[in-house]
């Protein structure tokens, strides 16, 4: 149980999707308009990267090498159908609220990075705590985002009015605008503590800076695999890198050169 | 019927612009803005493969699912579609359209299953757009990506230099600046 205990651990604090690894941003900036709507994308996240886990550590000796990211793919997207479902009969105004971006569940960066960086290598109990504790992490992260934005944009935690009376709510942080700039303070506030970190000698090398060239590699293990991929047998043996890597670091020499 | 594809155009590109209004593609959106030509690049691609992919998703839907009764597959089979569909572009453009694949080639494969493009596909579903339209819908909504990608690299190659305080170097002063041009975005929404 130590090692279940240590995965949850892992996913809420140490590895927090949001607020260290930076995965999974655009559902983050879109449905935490308020606390409840972030409370639920996190706990549905939660639930298909839970299943999802489980079901890749099942079939981990089953799936092929080769073809196993359309296999993750086809598992994923049927929880996430199965999810969506759920809700649209037992929480509508919720499936109201998360809109298109229940289905969208299926492009997070966090599941499909979580299924190849964790589940595919690892038993089963252990991969479901993962997948509980990243999803709980993502919760977390998306609650207290929701919860601020709620606040100054609405005056209200929850539905609960909170501000004083006469508190006359700044309306644009509930509106496409607020998420930029609350997602932009969050990594200020998170380079700030990887500078701090790294002048007193710590190692700092698992908080990945805003968006920057990491979210391009979040695009790569959620996004920008192939069906099937000539390089996947050299990704396979020996070192597991990202076969995309390559070309994103033409476009960087690219952009270097210019 | 012309005027229905303007508004849909109108609306999708500018007033809920994907990325600054709707938040789909933010990753190409933030990692591939440094240069002006790169994010040129980048949007023509998008156009190309969203406008493809819309037409594919659409037919699909109409001829497939629909008769067949399992529209609760959209989902699985969008992505699906689109994850092949950008393979075989690549291949084909790779065999017979080599300058096009000099242009576009490292792009591809980043936008594979961006979710932009699965959002305009279940976009065009729920809003009952059919093909032509949904078409129309796709091709709009990514040339507002490409308008936006191309407006943040020209801002990020001028403040490329500014004096910018230390914790907001990076990342975060490009967010201050997508947020700044979302308001911006905003005034576009009293046009329909």
């Amino acid at each position: 149980m130590n090692r279940a205990g240590e995965r949850l651990v892992n996913g809420i604090i140490r590895e927090n999707p949001t607020f260290v690894l930076t995965l999974g941003m655009c559902p983050t900036l879109a449905v935490t308009t308020s606390a409840v709507n972030g409370l639920g994308m996190g706990l549905t996240t939660m639930v298909v990267l839970a299943l999802s886990n489980v079901f890749i550590s099942l079939l981990r000796h089953v799936i092929p090498d080769k073809v196993r990211i359309p296999a993750f793919i086809v598992i994923i997207a049927s929880f996430v159908t199965v999810a969506q479902l759920l809700l649209q009969g037992f929480i509508p105004f919720l499936y109201d609220a998360l809109g298109i971006y229940i289905p969208l569940i299926v492009v997070n960066c966090i599941i499909l990075g979580r299924a190849e960086a964790y589940a595919y290598k690892n038993p089963v109990i252990p991969s479901l705590f993962d997948g509980i504790g990243m999803g709980l992490g993502f919760s977390v992260a998306l609650t207290c985002i929701g919860a601020v934005r709620e606040l100054l944009g609405a005056g209200e935690i929850f539905g609960i009015r909170v501000m004083p009376e006469s508190y006359v709510p700044v309306s644009i942080f509930i509106m496409a605008p607020g998420a930029f700039f609350v997602l932009a303070l969050l990594t200020a506030i998170q380079n700030k503590v990887r500078i701090n970190g790294e002048r007193r000698g710590k190692d700092m090398s698992k908080i990945q800076s805003g968006c920057s060239s990491d979210c391009m590699n979040c695009a790569d293990a959620g996004c920008a695999h192939r069906l099937y991929d000539e390089k996947a047998d050299s990704a396979s043996a020996g070192k597991k890198a990202e076969p995309e890597e390559i070309t994103i670091e033409e476009i960087k020499e690219d952009e270097d050169n210019d | 019927m012309i005027k229905d594809l303007l508004v849909i155009l109108v609306a999708s590109s500018l007033v809920n612009n994907v990325v600054l209004s709707q938040f789909l593609g933010l990753c190409p959106f933030l990692g591939v803005s440094k240069k002006t030509n790169t994010a040129a690049g980048m949007g023509v691609a998008v156009i190309f493969v969203i406008t493809l992919a819309s037409a594919v998703a659409g037919a699909i839907y109409q001829y497939l699912l629909v008769p067949l009764d399992i529209t609760y597959l959209q989902t699985i089979v969008f992505i699906l579609v689109i994850a092949a569909l950008v393979q075989f572009v690549e291949m084909f453009l790779k065999k017979y359209m080599q300058s096009l694949y000099q242009a576009l080639g490292v792009y591809l494969p980043l936008i594979t299953t961006n979710c932009a493009v699965l959002g305009v596909a279940l976009t065009n579903v729920q809003k009952n757009y059919g093909i032509l339209t949904g078409v129309v819908n796709g091709f709009a909504t990514a040339v507002g990506f490409t308008v936006s990608i191309v407006i943040l690299a020209g801002i990020r190659e001028k403040m490329a230099y500014n004096d910018i305080p230390e914790s907001f170097r990076g990342m975060p002063i490009v967010l201050v600046t997508a947020g700044l041009m979302a308001i911006a975005f905003c005034g576009f929404s009293g046009l329909l």
